[in-house]
């Protein structure tokens, strides 16, 4: 089964019509709990995506955002639980069965990941460029003039200056290493792209532009993103669908219209309250 | 019955030198590098009487091997005459009954340092080459447990992302000596630090190669008829030096692996790095009845 993602090559970047919101959904977590000793930070937790929309996950400090995100990404395993992602031609099991191999396969083609903090998403001493053809590198381009041409494409996508494309990470401001680690994220045309406070800590007006980069490659290729914030204006700016997540619960979920208009839950109540 | 009718007789040491456990416990991590071409298998290395860092993992599995019938020879960078390969030859001479040569042709086993002969090797030849760093994801991962987990999962990416860097910064592959190589399709492994004109020869070669540290505890091996590919680029070729037009100013042979000899005058003179077959050529000019093998490389080119 794993050769099915070892396939050596994957086609160049393509630019697709949006899709029509279907109604199966693309990703589907069931009943995800993780303890750490003794701090539960996902008490059965469900998630449902559909392909082409923004899931926008909201909660306080420690709540559970980048746990679950982290078991979008495979990075870890909860306890109890279960995870499917519809992909073309996949045997559809839990993922969270596959070993190490099979899961670095499936994050190659088929996951993005934005971390809040760049050193956790990219090789400060490589270049920009080379952190993006690393990417096509796992998933076997051994051309080199595709690669450069292929991460190229991907900078070019993140509006990132492409003068500076051979330039470290380690020589560039916050919000151009941000698009460094969205390059190579979209380099492969994920099916599921996972944002994790992709502009948090970054100035307001440099925040404001990665974000106008997250709309435009949203609306252009209708990448199905899943965004973690604390921070209720990017949620709403972003988000077609909202879940507000509070002690490892989901205490809310719901368009994102909905969920800021007419909130439920006293929690987010207080949440939307406060912000407004 | 006397004590010494039960007993083995006394001797200084034993059949070529290593205990019997030793040469067993190199015997089955041999057998099974074999088994694995271009896995790294872990060993117990032995103390053996030259420092580490002088060959004691090559030395250690050329013991394993000797036979009073074997016939060995000795290299250090090409040559026959270094203080260390002539010191680990006589040394296996007199702990194995082994015979001691330095043509290439006539050695049964071959334990080198940073180079491969330029005479083909046959299938009745073994080659030993003493390795300082067995790991070729050492540059890219510095935890060896994570390290074994990447060949595990054949993750190489980092190892192309090296070369790729060094064609952004360079134009060309920086890399000189041991260009990492996969093996048999699926282990990356540094072939030593033998130049990258070596390192085709053990593509699909008749004989076994079997690499081993002795600092590092590892051994592992290139079987006959196995694949050993350098990691290039679809569109970047392999290069090895540039010496096919180098002559030795020696011998006047053409078409192989050259020392430098730097001149006052700025300008070079290039010897032949394979000592002996320098010898040999010379000898042959001169009308003696030697034999030179066939060789790898044809007028500097190999097909
Ligand atoms: N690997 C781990 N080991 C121990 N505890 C962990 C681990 N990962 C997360 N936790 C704990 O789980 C809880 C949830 O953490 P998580 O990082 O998911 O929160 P978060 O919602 O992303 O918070 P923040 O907004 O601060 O990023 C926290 O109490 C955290 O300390
Ligand atoms: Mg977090």
């Amino acid at each position: 089964m794993a050769d099915a993602f070892f396939d050596g090559r994957t086609p160049a970047i393509r630019h697709r019509p949006p899709r029509l919101m279907t109604a199966a959904p693309i990703l589907t977590m069931g009943g995800i709990s993780r303890t750490y000793g003794d701090v539960q930070a996902l008490r059965s937790v469900d998630v449902i995506v559909y392909p082409g929309e923004v899931l926008g996950i909201v909660g306080e400090s420690g709540s559970g955002k980048s746990t679950l995100l982290r078991m979008m990404n495979l990075e870890d395993t909860p306890d109890a639980g279960t995870y499917h992602l519809a992909l073309p031609g996949r045997v559809d099991d839990n993922l969270f069965t596959l070993d190490r191999f099979q899961r670095r396969m499936l994050r190659a083609h088929h996951i993005g990941i934005v971390y809040q903090n760049p050193h956790l998403g990219l090789l400060m001493k490589h270049s920009s460029s080379g952190n993006v053809a690393e990417r096509l590198l796992i998933a076997g381009e051994r051309n080199f003039a595709a690669l450069r041409q292929r991460a190229r494409e991907a900078l070019d996508a993140s509006e990132f200056p492409l003068t500076r494309m051979d330039a470290r990470p380690s020589e560039l401001s916050g919000g151009m290493q941000q698009r460094v680690q969205l390059a190579k994220a979209i380099a492969l045309e994920p099916a599921l792209l996972l944002l994790d406070e992709p502009t948090t800590g970054l100035d307001v007006s440099v925040q404001a532009l990665v974000l106008d980069t997250l709309k435009t490659l949203q609306r252009d290729r209708n990448i199905t993103m899943v965004l973690v914030s604390h921070d209720l204006g990017v949620i709403r700016t972003m988000a077609d669908r909202v879940m507000v997540m509070r002690s490892g619960e989901v205490v809310e979920q719901g368009l994102a219209d909905q969920i800021f208009q007419d909130p439920q839950h006293a929690y987010t109540q207080q949440l939307v309250h406060a912000k407004l | 019955m006397k004590i010494n009718e039960l007993t083995k007789p006394w001797s200084a040491f034993n059949y070529g030198f290593l205990d019997e456990s030793a040469k067993r416990e190199i015997r089955r991590r041999t057998l099974k590098a074999v088994a694995i071409p271009g896995y790294q298998v872990p060993y117990a290395s032995r103390d053996v009487p030259i420092a580490r860092g002088w060959g004691t993992g090559g030395l250690q599995v050329t013991l394993t091997l000797l036979k009073p019938d074997s016939v060995v020879k000795v290299i250090d960078q090409g040559a026959d005459d270094s203080v260390n390969a002539s010191s680990i030859r006589k040394f296996l001479a007199k702990v194995g009954g082994a015979t001691e040569t330095s043509d290439t042709t006539e050695a049964t086993i071959i334990q080198s340092r940073h180079r491969i002969p330029e005479e083909k090797l046959r299938e009745d030849q073994i080659l030993v080459l003493q390795v300082p760093n067995p790991e070729p994801l050492r540059p890219v991962q510095p935890d060896m447990s994570i390290a074994r987990e990447m060949h595990g999962d054949a993750d190489y990416g980092q190892l192309w992302l090296i070369l790729y860097e060094q064609l952004v910064r360079s134009g060309r592959i920086m890399q000189g000596s041991s260009y990492p190589s996969m093996v048999n399709g699926r282990h990356v492994m540094t072939p030593s630090p033998i130049p990258r004109w070596d390192v085709p020869k053990l593509n699909q070669a008749d004989h076994l190669t079997i690499l081993s540290a002795g600092r590092e505890k590892r051994i592992f091996a290139v079987p006959p008829h196995t694949s050993v590919e350098p990691l290039v680029f679809d569109d970047v070729p392999y290069r090895v030096e540039d010496h096919q037009d180098k002559t030795c100013y020696r011998s006047g042979v053409e078409g192989f692996f050259m020392n430098e000899l730097p001149q006052d005058d700025g300008s070079s003179l290039y010897e032949l790095s394979d000592s002996h077959f320098g010898i040999k050529s010379i000898r042959k000019a001169e009308g003696e009845p030697v034999t030179l093998g066939e060789t790898w490389y044809k007028n500097g080119r190999m097909e």
